[in-house]
């Protein structure tokens, strides 16, 4: 759907309830009055085919703004839809019912602001775990102080969890926070009434850093260095929307070799973060020496990023209005030879797992998420492409100049393990193909724009390896964040993952959580 | 099957002579900044430019806590006179007291690993360890889940409020001799999450630590070194600075 037809489908339905605030050529705000809220999000979410990207609650100096951030494919751009409340009514009505992506959004904000979503079905207990935290802390309001140190709490030996199964003789498998070799820390309840699992409710926020907090007062600069940190396997992706946020607020004209240069370095993280990705994979089907074939793709493709940049994980590359430093072209050219080596061994690799019966029958039919619920759930990046909702903000919203790029976008139907292992294979392929691309593209010139910082706020938006990450960033007059709130892709997978991991037996759970290809950093923020 | 063979052949012998000679690899560490005598207006510039307070001045030297360093590499690139730099990995130091197990331990031990809120990238680190390219069995070292098994706990992430608890009984369940390995900028100090109301100072706010590797992420021939330096094998890196009388 364009901007007109919206605006018109709008101007009918809520007369004088909604009104389009402001507009540019890829952003229409639409201030909506709270009754209309659900109904509006509803039609854009199942009708008019917008994705979810996320709930920006913001503590104004008198009202609460609310901010429920859409996007379309190309010319249906974003659609920003904001509702406003002063400070003393902190009840809102829930959009959950109808727009199921926003679930846990609401959770967090009920969590840290103390905000009330009427209608929804389970607050409580999410990111500040009750069993540790007394109630009424809400640490993202203005006045609470983030750098008191750590309140030394005792954990609640009473608390129990929630139960959903309820048949006789179920019982509860708590697994985590400290589970398995190297993993991150992470609790599942897994339900079961015997040999098969029925459910599994992951339990997160045990790494929760407050990040979006701690960047509050302080400079874009030092925020930098946080969206490079919070969740440092995709470091690039997430500075870089960050960047980008900053960068629109500023009105920001950037170099090309800039851009160009950004375009390759994200490129190179998606492919290591996928050979990783499969690595993992080949891990959980303890299939040895398929293992240590993408163990050896992941280590090079890291030593690779560290010869060209100095850092194994990029760190330090990206500046607001551009780069820290440059690339020399040479030294490019030679990282794409080497990962294209690299990309052939994992085509190697693929072919050979493809006619590994072994292999493959712990991956088919395996976890499965069929496309409608993969949509509703707002599920994202390769996941969501397994099971057919082939959107990718690189094609859908272009930023950075994929716009003048040459890629496609692999989609699978099956929505299984085995799917999601095709498109890390196929999407590899993609990186390594705009990598030629982008350094073909590479002319002489500066790779930074000096940057007049300046009040005001805007959302960065990046396909970073793992789906769509959003970061919207509000600028004070002295240039410092007023308010920085992170959606990572990972936050909108984890709340879909349950789905895949019903119903099964035990040994199969490894498997359903690489498959997955989650990160605990990123989403517990 | 016999395809699977053909390819394991093709891919040579991968790993690295470390520790019985050092890694000359490209792209193996990210490296750290070097100390030492500057030009005195340098000094200054410096320590100015640092976010995590990594440089202090002694009569003029350049003291560096390595400890502190999380890569940003503010102090080196875009700037007229850069920090000088060195490609190094051997990071391990010592502690507190008594670091070294004594002979049982010289040949094999089990190691319990802990993220307490990393970013990822240290745990993704450790994870190499365990490719052809590091390959840490043929050390001896082993990864275990359970506590009761472990020799070693190696923490990663500056400890969070909700993994404290989980921190502490992983560590009461070990059974003695036990020795905490820290690893990464944020297990050493907090790194950039810290201090704050959710967030410790690092390992040493929770547990003892006997052998600390600095790096945001440390690389994973330096968490090999912590580890040799654990089981006494690898004599510990020097300390650049008492960092216990700079900052704390
Ligand atoms: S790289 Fe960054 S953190 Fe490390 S010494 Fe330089 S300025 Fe300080």
């Amino acid at each position: 759907m364009n901007r007109p037809e919206l605006k018109e489908q709008i101007a009918q339905r809520w007369p004088g309830q909604v009104q389009c605030r402001s507009e540019s050529a890829s952003l229409c705000e639409l201030a909506c009055a709270r009754a209309a809220l659900p109904e509006l999000c509803a039609r854009l979410f199942l009708e008019w085919n917008f994705s979810f990207a996320g709930l920006i609650v913001e503590e104004g100096a008198s009202e609460w703004q609310l901010r429920y951030a859409f996007y379309g494919e190309g010319d249906a751009g974003w659609v920003h839809v904001l509702v406003t409340a002063p400070l003393a009514e902190k009840t809102f009505p829930s959009i959950v019912k109808f727009v199921h992506a926003a679930d846990w959004h609401e959770r967090e904000a009920e969590d840290l602001f103390g905000i009330h979503f009427e209608g929804h079905p389970r607050l409580g207990d999410f990111i500040l775990h009750d069993d540790a935290w007394q109630e009424n802390v809400e640490p993202m309001r203005r006045h609470f102080d983030a750098r008191e140190a750590m309140r030394h709490r005792k954990p609640d030996e009473d608390w129990r969890p929630h139960r959903i199964v309820q048949e006789p003789g179920a019982f509860v498998m708590p697994v985590g926070p400290k589970f398995s070799g190297v993993t991150e820390s992470v609790h599942f309840l897994l339900e079961t009434v015997g040999e098969d699992v029925i459910r599994s409710t992951p339990r997160l926020f045990y790494k929760w850093r407050a990040i979006e907090k701690m960047a509050e007062d302080k400079t874009a600069d030092e925020v930098l260095l946080l969206a490079e940190r919070f969740a440092a396997t995709t470091a690039f992706a997430h500075g870089l929307a960050f960047c980008q946020a900053v960068e629109t607020i500023c009105g920001a004209n950037l170099p090309l070799r800039a851009k160009i240069l950004r375009v390759f370095l994200a490129e190179l993280e998606r492919l290591r973060q996928h050979a990783g990705a499969i690595q993992e994979i080949c891990e959980s089907t303890a299939l040895a020496v398929a293992n240590a074939h993408a163990g050896i793709c992941e280590e090079e493709l890291l030593r690779i990023s560290c010869e060209l940049t100095g850092h194994r994980y990029l760190f330090g590359l990206l500046a607001l209005g551009g780069l820290l430093c440059d690339l020399p072209d040479d030294a490019c050219a030679k990282a794409l030879e080497k990962s294209q080596k690299v990309l052939t061994q994992l085509n190697r690799l693929e072919k050979q797992l493809r006619v590994s019966s072994s292999f493959l029958d712990r991956l088919e039919e395996v976890g499965i998420v069929p496309e409608r619920t993969a949509m509703v759930y707002g599920l994202l990046g390769p996941i969501a492409r397994a099971s057919g909702v082939v959107r990718d903000l690189r094609r859908a919203q272009p930023y950075s100049g994929y716009e003048n790029l040459q890629f496609d976008v692999p989609g699978e139907q099956e929505g299984d393990g085995y799917a999601r292992l095709r498109i890390l294979f196929a999407e590899a392929r993609q990186s390594v193909r705009i990598m030629e691309q982008a350094a073909a593209a590479l002319q002489s010139g500066s790779v930074r724009e000096p940057l007049q910082l300046r009040a005001g706020a805007a959302l960065g938006w990046v396909e970073a390896p793992r789906g769509g990450a959003f970061h919207w960033v509000r600028l004070d007059e002295k240039g410092k964040v007023a308010r920085y709130r992170i959606v990572p892709p990972s936050f909108a997978n984890w709340h879909g993952f349950h789905l895949s991991v019903e119903k099964f037996a035990f040994q199969d759970f490894p498997i359903m959580l690489s498959t997955f290809n989650l990160s605990v950093a990123e989403n517990d923020r | 099957m016999s395809q699977w063979v053909i390819n394991g052949i093709r891919a040579g012998i991968k790993t690295t002579a470390y520790p019985a000679k050092p890694e000359t690899a490209a792209g193996v560490t990210p490296g750290l900044p070097v100390g030492g005598d500057y030009p005195a207006n340098n000094v200054n510039s410096l320590i100015s430019l640092c976010p995590t307070r990594v440089f202090s001045d002694s009569d003029g030297q350049i003291i560096v806590d390595r400890r502190r360093c999380i890569h940003c590499y503010r102090c080196v690139r875009g700037v007229e006179r850069p920090v000088n730099w060195e490609q190094s990995y051997e990071w391990g130091t010592v502690r507190d007291g008594q670091h070294e197990f004594g002979q049982p331990f010289e040949r094999s031990i089990h190691i319990c690993v802990v993220d307490a809120g990393d970013c990822g990238a240290c745990l993704n680190e450790v994870k190499q360890l365990n490719n052809p390219y590091y390959n840490m069995h043929r050390l001896g070292f082993f990864i275990t889940p359970t506590p009761r098994h472990a020799d070693v706990l190696l923490v990663v992430g500056p400890v969070t409020d909700h993994m404290k608890f989980a921190l502490k009984k992983v560590y009461d369940a070990m059974p003695a001799p036990k020795r905490v390995v820290a690893v990464g900028a944020c297990a050493l100090t907090g790194g950039v999450f810290a201090e704050s109301f959710v967030c410790a100072k690092g390992v040493r706010d929770v547990l003892p630590v006997d052998v600390e590797v600095p790096g945001n992420p440390a690389p994973p021939l330096a968490i090999l070194h912590g580890l040799l330096v654990a089981t006494g094998r690898k004599a510990p890196a020097m300390k650049d600075a008492d960092p216990t009388n700079l900052h704390e």
